[in-house]
């Protein structure tokens, strides 16, 4: 930027006070980044944010042509969908700062809500067009409601509140299927029940209806990509600005004229007409809606999502909602899940253990550690190494094979081992940082032998453990999430 | 808009000269309680346009307390408060705010995490208006309007000399100096466009040489900015500096008012500063 001189910055031609060295001689402090790498980092920042986005979103359009399998494009449908979650909640909680717990209910709302439009439950078979502006609305209303008690409440008390909301959503589906109305002997189904509703209609745009999950894809692609946009304007707009301000300093933004309560129920507005979308587009891909498909733990990843990719930055949630979706995904399959494991433990390590030096002589002291309990403990009790390891196929499963201990009844000591591994993880926090380097070999030995004999055979509840310990790691080295600026609360 | 930001960024020394004299700020008769103790009684008060009133008192005296009631954070318990004759008691702070009352904070509360040049930007929330679904489409008028706003903040933060120009204006508002940060605050409450800026401490924590030059800079807010100013200040040499009048407090009570001289010879001040034996000796 350059300086401007002296005479200029002034309405007036009076003299200034207020000469600021440090200002002046700013071009000699700059960090720069060097070597190719650097000029190609500055490169990129320099772009005006629709190109990269532009380049990525016609990738990803090309690539439900590149697979064969309905199932990995039901795949980058379920990221797209996440991805539009987390852009939605990124408002509320990244740039207003409101912790909503209810927002997964929004979802669920905006999903019932066209399938009561679009089905044969009322036989309503509202178009398309009609029933997503109505759904909008209404999830939009529904978020006004809700964000009224963030009027007095803040912080905790907010989001206790907004959870029961998301409780009250699954309980009331679940059992609004028999509603007595004062008029009518009948009692009155609305959602059916546990049962929810099937049959839904599908998107259908300018005549053409979306039946392939191609179809959606696509345009969940483009949503996605005109929400990015709009929300990289919005937040550096009037708006945008006012939400931050709020987050930051909600008195002082109420004293520098800006409405915080509106702002609020703005940012719950527009959170809740997000999800509501969402929820039409999920309803309409999935043909039915179902209570479970809204419970708790849909929440907590969408959650996740915005922590891990940094809250506030919209690339962040975004690729925090493909790498989670695509992650769980991955974790469903041993083979996958064993590569993933081992590449959040050497990941983490490489992250906490500095220097490289020590790093390395963790790594080979475990491996070491490993041939030498394999060959000692399988020359006196061989059945401690007869099993052949989960989906030993390639080199990553000899190598299990010839390294640890897999006993033919891996169910008492598996259980004793996992205990252990929790007890010293915890005692490691009490130790010392220097002696850690010596107790790591064996403890990550221990955490191999859980993984191996246990944690692979239980594919559901290993994915949530480990993406559980993948989000602890990244986050203590990455407060702020991959992609977030960090943030200073008090200074 | 346009009318708004341009109002005291060139009209305002004309207009503040041609009202100078009639009161744009009056509380009659203020009382508030804090759990059943009597913080501010019956307390009048008046700053008249283009003055620059100081209000002084020990630490508890009710000054800060006063600043919150005049911004809408404390609602009175009796009396009325009236900007440029009408009431204001009971409109929310924003709407305070925007009718022209501007403050600063005695702990600095700035938007930390946001950039220098943005702090100042969403100050000018109230005058602007061009609303979220505006914005995104980027229609000429939101354009020309973000525009407006960009050059506004880049004219208040101008005011102080090269201390927030330059490569400052995109720095995080958490890496400034605690002085820059107060200077900040101050940039950031005129960016609303008020009529009278409300300054709490605003040389607190200032070395000799910045003490200085921030009361040369409230006299400069009010010569070329065209603010009415009230201000608390504990620092004697600026309140003599800047002052027109001087309105001491103590224990939620008006104990003197007038000049300078007036105020600081006045015995019930020194009692209260430093106790009955030394006004007695005096």
């Amino acid at each position: 930027m350059p300086q401007l001189p002296p005479d200029e910055l002034g309405t007036t031609g009076q003299p200034r006070i207020g000469t600021d060295e440090w200002v002046a001689s700013v071009e000699g402090r700059r960090e720069r980044r060097s070597g190719l790498t650097g000029q190609l980092l500055d490169r990129l920042e320099a772009l005006p944010f629709w190109q990269p986005l532009l380049v990525v979103g016609v990738l990803a359009a090309i690539f439900p042509y590149l697979t064969d399998s309905d199932y990995v494009v039901r795949v980058g449908f379920n990221a797209l969908v996440f991805a539009l979650l987390a852009l939605g909640l990124n408002i509320v909680v990244g740039y207003a700062g409101l912790l909503d717990l209810g927002y997964i209910a929004f979802f669920g709302f905006g999903a019932y809500t066209y399938a009561i439009l679009a089905s044969n439950k009322f036989d309503l078979h509202l178009p398309t067009v009609p029933a997503v502006l109505i759904v909008i609305a209404a999830s939009a209303l529904l978020g006004l409601l809700l964000g009224l008690p963030s009027r007095r409440l803040s912080g905790d008390y907010l989001a206790i509140v907004t959870l029961f909301f998301a409780q009250i959503f699954v309980t009331f589906t679940t059992n609004a299927n028999r509603i007595t109305l004062p008029w009518s002997d009948e009692p009155f189904d609305l959602t059916g029940g546990p049962n929810g509703i099937s049959g839904v209609d599908p998107y259908s745009i300018f005549g053409v209806e979306a039946v392939e999950v191609t179809s959606y894809f696509h345009i969940a692609l483009v949503l996605v990509v005109v929400g990015m946009l709009a929300l990289h304007i919005l937040s550096r707009a009037r708006t945008g600005r006012a939400w931050k301000a709020l987050r930051e300093d909600p008195l002082a933004a109420e004293a520098m004229t800006i409405p915080v309560n509106r702002l609020k129920l703005m940012a719950f507005a527009f959170g809740a007409a997000t999800a509501g979308l969402t929820g039409s587009l999920f309803a309409a891909q999935q043909i039915g809606v179902f209570p479970q498909n809204f419970e708790l733990p849909l929440l907590i990843t969408v959650y996740a999502m915005v922590i891990l990719g940094g809250a506030g930055s919209i690339p962040g949630v975004v690729v925090g909602a493909v790498g989670i979706t695509v992650a769980l995904e991955v974790l469903r399959g041993p083979a996958e899940a064993r590569l993933l494991f081992y590449g959040a433990i050497l990941i983490g390590l490489a992250l906490a253990i500095r220097p490289w030096l020590r790093l390395a002589a963790v790594l080979v002291a475990t491996v070491a550690l490993g041939y030498v309990v394999h060959f000692v403990v399988g020359s006196l009790w061989p059945r401690s190494v007869a099993r052949p390891p989960a989906e030993s196929e390639g080199l990553i499963g000899e190598f299990v094979d010839s390294w640890m201990l897999l006993p033919t009844e891996p169910g008492t000591i598996g259980n004793v081992a996992y205990v252990v591994l929790v007890a010293s993880g915890l005692g490691l926090t009490l130790i010392r940082p220097a002696w850690r380097a010596f107790v790591l070999p064996p403890i990550l030995y221990l955490a191999a032998f859980v993984f191996e004999n246990r944690l692979i055979y239980q594919p559901s509840v290993t994915r949530l453990l480990v993406l559980g310990a993948l989000l602890v790691v990244l986050m203590n080295a990455r407060p702020q999430g991959l992609f977030g600026t960090p943030r200073v609360e008090i200074a | 808009m346009t009318g708004d930001v341009e109002r005291s960024g060139s009209g305002g020394p004309d207009l503040a000269a041609a009202r100078a004299g009639e009161p744009l700020l009056e509380l009659r008769s203020v009382s508030l309680s804090f759990g059943g103790l009597r913080v501010l009684d019956e307390l009048d008060l008046h700053v008249d346009e283009g003055e620059i009133v100081s209000v002084i008192g020990p630490n508890g005296a009710g000054k800060t307390t006063l600043f919150n009631l005049v911004t809408g954070i404390y609602r009175p318990d009796g009396g009325d408060i009236d900007l440029d004759g009408e009431s204001i008691v009971g409109l929310e702070p924003n709407a305070i705010a925007r009718r022209g009352i501007a403050r600063t904070f005695q702990t600095i509360r700035l938007f930390l995490n946001m950039t220098v040049k943005e702090n100042v930007m969403a100050a000018t929330y109230g005058g602007t208006k061009t609303g979220p679904l505006r914005s995104v489409l980027r229609t000429p008028g939101a354009r020309r309007e973000e525009r407006e706003v960009e050059r506004l903040a880049e004219e208040r933060l101008a005011f102080f000399g090269q201390r927030l120009m330059g490569y400052r204006w995109d720095q995080p508002a958490y890496s400034l100096s605690y002085a820059n940060r107060r200077r900040l605050e101050i940039a950031r409450a005129t960016a609303t466009n008020p009529r009278i800026l409300l300054l709490d401490e605003p040389a607190a924590g200032m070395n000799p040489k910045e003490t200085h030059e921030i009361a040369e800079l409230i006299g400069q807010l009010r010569t070329e900015g065209g603010f009415t100013i009230l201000v608390i200040e504990h620092d004697m040499h600026v309140v003599e500096g800047i002052s027109d009048r001087v309105v001491a407090l103590d224990h939620g009570v008006k104990i003197a008012e007038g000049s300078f001289e007036q105020v600081a010879t006045s015995e019930r001040v020194v009692e209260a500063y430093l106790g009955t034996k030394a006004a007695s000796t005096k």
